[in-house]
């Protein structure tokens, strides 16, 4: 009775007539021990098919991208940028400070130049004077 | 969505799309790359997952069409007869007894099938998805699909009738 059962259901499942329960009751009568021996060839074909289920993917799953790679490098060139800008800034206030010092000191010098010249100017309205008063002086006795 | 959303989707069918993919490429690191190309560009995606109705069996189609590229371009690159000789790595004495093996036998027949065949197989004898599912992976109609698998089915059977009766006589 179970064997003519199986006989039909292969020949339904030849023509791919079967259900999938139906495909699971052959899969469990294959796979047993007690297959009927004009029905042999079938032993192996339903066994393939259940142990070629075992095999797995059994790799580690990668999910981070070369793309992430990217993210870093270009967080670490933000961070370059910026540390040269500063880097820069600072530096160019140095320069802007000598320059604007190097003019203070140029125009100091030339005031004190200036002044020496006034000093001169001064010295020979101090000549001035004198003979100024030295003539006073000849002038006054004669009075 | 962040990653442990997404592998509790994936990881009930990863197994099913690398075995499909080693039915098509043969070889197990071919198949693990391909499934896990597959696996970055669904986490790509992985915003519009969700939009699609039936994802594990998107991604079987995805893994088919992929790995038929693959094989194109292997023809391209005129390297077919490599890969027709591929042996599984590690093919040490034990396996070359178990070549004779009827269970391996069958595994050389269904490789002898035509593409479509194996992948149809496949499907239905080894992952068991029911024929809708199998229509859309496929891209065929029921009553193709249906067609395709009697013939495939019945072709083993007659090889396997052919190699048991040697073993007899």
């Amino acid at each position: 009775m179970e064997l003519a059962n199986i006989e039909k259901l292969v020949e339904k499942y030849l023509n791919a007539e079967t259900s999938l329960q139906e495909e699971r009751r052959l899969k469990t009568y294959f796979t047993s021990s007690n297959v009927a021996p004009h029905l042999q060839e079938y032993e192996s074909l339903f066994s393939y098919f259940k142990s070629s289920k075992d095999q797995t993917f059994t790799k580690p799953i990668q999910l981070k991208t070369k793309r992430r790679d990217w993210k870093w490098l270009s967080a670490a060139a933000s961070v370059v940028l910026l540390v040269s800008i500063f880097v820069g800034q600072q530096e160019y206030k140095k320069y802007q400070q000598k320059k604007t010092y190097a003019q203070v000191e140029k125009a100091l010098i030339m005031l004190s130049t200036n002044l020496k010249k006034g000093d001169k100017a001064f010295e020979s309205l101090y000549t001035y004077e004198n003979t100024v008063k030295k003539v006073n002086n000849i002038l006054k006795p004669s009075k | 969505m962040n990653q442990s959303d997404f592998l509790k989707i994936v990881l009930p069918f990863k197994d099913k799309v690398f075995r499909l993919a080693k039915r098509l490429l043969v070889s197990t690191e071919e198949a693990e790359d391909a499934t896990q190309e597959l696996l970055m560009k669904l986490w790509k995606n992985k915003e519009k997952i969700r939009d699609y109705k039936n994802i594990e069996a998107f991604s079987m189609t995805m893994i088919k069409n992929y790995c038929y590229d693959r094989l194109k371009s292997k023809q391209a690159n005129n390297v077919k007869l490599v890969h027709s000789n591929y042996k599984e790595k590690g093919a040490g004495l034990d396996q070359k007894i178990e070549h004779q093996d009827s269970v391996s036998q069958v595994h050389e027949l269904i490789k002898n099938l035509p593409k479509q065949q194996q992948i149809i197989i496949q499907l239905r004898d080894i992952e068991e998805y029911d024929f809708d599912e199998i229509c859309e992976m496929v891209g065929m109609k029921p009553t193709a699909v249906r067609v395709a698998l009697s013939r495939a089915r019945k072709t083993i059977r007659e090889e396997l009738i052919k190699k048991h009766n040697y073993g007899v006589s």
